[in-house]
């Protein structure tokens, strides 16, 4: 059986509304604001019943222009590897610096992607870089937290 | 008035003055090409800089900054798909596709015009009537913006290819469920943060902005390396192709800058709205306005797409100089900045701004103008230069991409929550895309959700909780009825092509 993703992702966007909805009117108000004609729920509530309306209509509705995905053709393990290192990259970032994570994470995601030209694959991560990094913290004078390079005395 | 306009030139043209609009635009462009630092960070690194000058200098240098951000931030738009600025996002509507066809340098150029063209119109705009429509935007109040900011949203509709309005409208209103998140700027009762103390400021834009465009797209490329069909469209992106407007084209945007700089400017003029109301508005009233056969090209690389948005950011830049000015409220995120630095000078704007201090009034419309030729000298032969970006081959460029993004975000918050958030919501993006989910209305509808709020909150207090207020002013029920035949007239043409 075919099924639609489209109206799959409608689905999955109604029950998202209703969870929305539902959070919407938990919202804890002042006391002397439940009867307000305006306080901190009011919006999110007509944003849950738009979102229940718009998707209703969508899954209801027939779709004549039924998008087909082809998704043997698609890079799923590439882009899941990226997304893999990209979330690596953000957890060390704090604690190990600026620098050397953003420099791995270039060099990483050249090498995953195929590229094998070591010297230009280390010109366009460690010392671009330092370039940028230089341009923010020494230039703009954009505070980068790097304990790394602290610690091995390049940076106050 | 003469004498004010004689002595404004006669500061501008100063060679020191011409000099700080040389210096603000460029470093403005540099500015506005890295993703997450717009105009507001860059006049705001400006700022102790200008303490050192005259008041009228400073304004300069911040005017010249400006412009120069709006500008490089079109650049990333279109070459990068990674806008950097809020205002810039209806660039890369057209733009960006016009650079994936291999028409990069074509692009710049018609932005860089374009910009020029919107800018120099609205600078002369501002000459003659800032002072009455400083009157006239004291005139409109919270349901008038309400009204406006709905209309906003229902020209997404007219951002939305066929048959993809209800598809438009579920982005809608999950850019505005987003902008919901974090503290309610009332009460400060926080709101769907899950106790997460990272969410209590709610997401910032940039954060959306560069999940839903650069990093989504990012993938998306990844994705679909091996699509023949993808592959068959791309376009070898190492042609620059040329950088000349051809008739056709010209005589396009003769029609387009006009028309995009009135509504950049008049949007730019009220205080609150700014220049990505004013793009959007200006990219949607275009789309309504040309032939159906043109009409199909929008959002695959149109000239009047890519113009219309780029002639109205740099309009509403000026108009939004007007409320600032005249009447001390900023028109935008930016002018406050700069307000906070003419407080710094000890001037109050003002109605009486223009007779007190007629040198600083005067001379920064007057820099406005010089700024514009002076952004299209520097910009211009830059182009083929700039351009090159998309020849750096994939396996860098994609990387590169995810990396500007990643630091845009970790600049600002220096938390991992927000670079974790960041790629959640670019996957999420990168499967809405493959479906067709259009994005622009999520960031529209993002951007709006906040000033939404607030206008909605004001009527209903003032009105006593009744929704009279839709119907009690003349200009509110103008602007909605403007909205609902704009709804219909969607609907019409959707079901008589049987599409939804």
């Amino acid at each position: 059986m075919n099924i639609n993703t489209t109206k799959v992702i409608s689905l999955l966007f109604f029950i998202f509304s209703a969870f929305y909805l539902y959070t919407a009117y938990q919202i804890q108000v002042f006391a002397f604001d439940e009867n307000a004609p305006f306080n901190a729920k009011t919006f999110p509530i007509y944003l849950g019943y738009a979102g229940l309306f718009f998707s209703g209509l969508k899954l209801i509705l027939p779709d004549p222009d039924t998008i087909k995905v082809e998704h043997k053709t698609l890079e799923y393990k590439k882009t899941a590897l990226l997304i893999v290192i990209a979330i690596i990259y953000g957890a060390t970032i704090l604690k190990v610096g600026y620098f050397l994570t953003t420099s791995l994470f270039l060099f990483a995601s050249y090498y995953f992607l195929g590229e094998r030209r070591w010297i230009l694959m280390f010109l366009l991560s460690f010392p671009f870089v330092a370039g940028f990094m230089y341009l923010l913290h020494g230039v703009l004078e954009i505070y980068l937290r790097d304990p790394f390079l602290k610690s091995i005395g390049v940076m106050g | 008035m003469i004498e004010g306009i004689l002595i404004g030139l006669t500061t501008a043209l100063s060679f020191k003055n011409i000099f700080m609009v040389m210096i603000g635009c460029f470093f403005g462009t540099i500015i506005g090409m890295l993703p997450g630092l717009g105009p507001m960070t860059a006049i705001a690194l400006m700022i102790p800089i200008t303490y050192g000058f005259d008041p009228a200098t400073g304004l300069i240098l911040m005017a010249g900054v400006y412009y120069g951000a709006v500008f490089g931030g079109s650049t990333s738009s279109i070459l990068l798909n990674a806008p950097g600025v809020p205002g810039t996002v209806a660039t890369s509507f057209d733009g960006y596709p016009m650079a994936q066809q291999g028409k990069a340098g074509k692009a710049l150029a018609i932005a860089a015009w374009s910009s020029f063209a919107g800018g120099t119109l609205s600078a002369i705009y501002l000459l003659f009537m800032a002072p009455s429509l400083s009157k006239v935007s004291l005139s409109f109040r919270s349901p008038d913006y309400f009204a406006l900011m709905i209309l906003g949203l229902t020209a997404i509709a007219a951002f939305s290819s066929k048959g993809q309005f209800l598809k438009a409208m579920m982005m809608v209103v999950l850019g505005l469920m987003l902008a919901s998140v974090g503290q309610d700027s009332l009460s400060d009762i926080t709101r769907f943060t899950f106790d997460n103390m990272n969410l209590t400021d709610g997401i910032s834009f940039v954060l959306v902005v560069m999940s839903t465009f650069a990093m989504s797209e990012a993938l998306t490329i990844i994705l679909k390396r091996n699509d023949p069909t993808a592959a068959a469209k791309q376009v070898s992106l190492t042609e620059l192709g040329s950088i000349k407007i051809n008739k056709e084209e010209r005589g396009k945007m003769y029609r387009t800058i006009p028309r995009s700089s009135v509504i950049g400017f008049l949007i730019g003029v009220l205080p609150g709205a700014g220049a990505t109301i004013a793009s959007f508005l200006a990219y949607g009233m275009e789309r309504n306005l040309v032939k159906d056969e043109e009409k199909e090209k929008f959002g695959k690389g149109s000239v009047n797409g890519l113009s219309a948005p780029e002639t109205a950011n740099n309009a509403a830049c000026s108009g939004s100089f007007v409320p600032m000015l005249t009447l001390g409220i900023p028109g935008s995120g930016t002018t406050a900045v700069m307000l906070g630095a003419l407080l710094g000078f000890g001037i109050q704007p003002g109605p009486r701004l223009y007779m007190t201090n007629p040198e600083i009034f005067w001379s920064v419309i007057m820099s406005m103008y010089i700024g514009m030729v002076i952004l299209l000298i520097l910009n211009l032969p830059l182009i083929p230069y700039i351009a090159r970006i998309l020849a750096v081959p994939k396996n860098y460029l994609i990387p590169l991409i995810l990396f500007f993004s990643i630091t845009g975000i970790y600049v600002m918050s220096f938390n991992n929550f927000d670079i974790y958030l960041m790629i959640g919501i670019a996957v999420v993006a990168t499967f809405l895309r493959l479906y067709d989910f259009p994005m622009p209305p999520l960031i529209l509808a993002f951007v709006l959700g906040g000033l939404m709020e607030e206008n909605l909150r004001r009527s209903l207090l003032l009105s006593n909780g009744s929704w009279e207020f839709l119907w009690d002013r003349t200009l509110t029920v103008c602007i909605l009825i403007t909205t609902i035949l704009i709804v219909f007239w969607h609907i019409y043409k959707t079901f008589t092509k049987n599409k939804y």
